[in-house]
């Protein structure tokens, strides 16, 4: 698969270090399942962290955890070669770890809550004590994208058809990790509805006016 | 099963299979006890380290080292030298448990894709995580970087900072945080380009 829009280099590293919320990191996993190039960004980002941990000094190990390690191995199961899934995505066409996410049902199945017209969302759940929101948006063709999020960290993901803005047009498996700053009105552009990703901060950390304006209206 | 097992060369040549990878190997086939000590000896203090900076108490740290250390015995049938060295892996296990137990959060974001990798097969991307494998390399590349962006690297990667909070700490704008983050990460795949 081509993909025309990548992640930030940033992006990567607070994917690999483990500091990503977690709508983000799953909007980033959700990429890297269609891209094989931002795949290999994080596993060179992985090896910083490797390399880091090595750096640590070391904090000495009591000779309880030492002996209770050795001594609980026999009561381990060895987990058998990995066998490799034949795609990156599942059965229903999105990639495996959304799948997961959202019980295994397909993007049609899913239960769509209305928004407007031509415009429907899904709330993902995640776990309570995290501070970020994912869902996704459904958006017929011809139809604007509604504002959400500005003034927060956002990452977008093209799960079907695709949109256009004039930093370029996303099709299926782009990544949008845009600056906050870039003000953007996509317009979808292809035949069927566009079904996004959306990774944002919580309504909460919201800063821009706009967002707090809007977002009690339109719910996203 | 892999049976390839990752090289560095030596200054006069000499290719040497790299320790810990044969130990880990030893541990997959054989369920190798006297291996396994050795990788613990190796990578425990510095695991204990790394959850210690999170906040974790000594006793919890342990706690997640055993933890760590246990999941290196079982799966150690699934490393996969090309994708990083022994060190990179056991960073990834540390850092899954850490978010699963100190954070509360999901680590499926990780551990659901770990299984594509396989699947893109670019011999020259392989080529260059197996020259990474060699954790020296790594860390001379490190010891290259400004000091301000070699920061940056140890609050996101030690500290588990989220790059809003180091904003926070150190009284810069996030813009800034992610501009030294980019060019720390450029500066680093440049040097290890020339290093290997």
């Amino acid at each position: 698969m081509t993909i025309a829009h990548h992640l930030d280099d940033a992006t990567i590293i607070a994917y690999a270090a483990g500091t990503l919320g977690e709508a983000h990191g799953f909007a980033v996993a959700t990429h890297l399942a269609y891209c094989d190039d931002c795949r290999g960004a994080v596993r060179q980002a992985e090896n910083l962290g490797g390399s880091l941990l090595m750096q640590q000094e070391e904090k000495a190990v009591s000779n309880t955890c030492r002996s209770a390690t050795l001594a609980s191995l026999d009561a381990i199961t060895s987990a058998s070669p990995i066998k490799f899934r034949p795609s990156a995505t599942s059965a229903s066409g999105i990639p495996a770890v959304l799948c997961n996410l959202i019980g295994n049902q397909t993007l049609d199945d899913l239960k769509w809550k209305t928004k407007g017209p031509g415009l429907a969302s899904f709330e993902i759940p995640l776990s309570s004590n995290n501070n970020t929101h994912l869902q996704l948006l459904r958006i017929g063709p011809g139809r604007k994208m509604p504002e959400h999020g500005h003034g927060g960290e956002e990452l977008t993901v093209v799960l079907r058809g695709s949109y256009s803005d004039h930093t370029g047009r996303y099709g299926v498996g782009d990544v949008a990790d845009l600056d906050v700053d870039i003000e953007h009105q996509p317009v979808v552009d292809s035949d069927c509805a566009c079904i996004c990703l959306i990774a944002t901060e919580a309504p909460t950390r919201f800063k821009s006016f706009w967002a707090r304006i809007l977002q009690p209206i339109i719910g996203i | 099963m892999y049976v390839s097992v990752p090289y560095m060369t030596g200054n006069i040549g000499e290719v040497l299979p790299k320790i810990d990878v044969v130990l880990l190997q030893r541990v997959a086939t054989n369920k190798d006890r006297e291996a396994f000590a050795a990788l613990f000896d190796m990578f425990a203090p510095r695991v204990k380290s790394f959850m210690m900076r999170k906040g974790a108490t000594a006793e919890i740290a342990e706690d997640l080292v055993q933890e760590t250390m246990i999941t290196v015995w079982s799966k150690a049938a699934l490393f996969m030298p090309e994708r990083g060295g022994v060190s990179t892996w056991i960073f990834t296990i540390a850092r899954n448990l850490r978010i699963d137990r100190l954070r509360r959060e999901k680590t499926s974001l990780y551990t659901d894709i770990d299984d594509y990798d396989a699947e893109s097969n670019d011999p020259a991307q392989d080529d260059a995580m197996s020259r990474l494998q060699e954790d020296g390399f790594v860390a001379r590349a490190l010891a290259q970087i400004p000091e301000e962006q070699r920061t940056l690297l140890l609050l996101s990667y030690v500290e588990d900072l989220p790059q809003s909070e180091i904003a926070t700490r150190l009284q810069i704008p996030l813009g800034t945080v992610k501009s030294r983050m980019r060019l720390a990460y450029r500066r680093m795949r440049k040097l290890l380009e020339t290093i290997s």
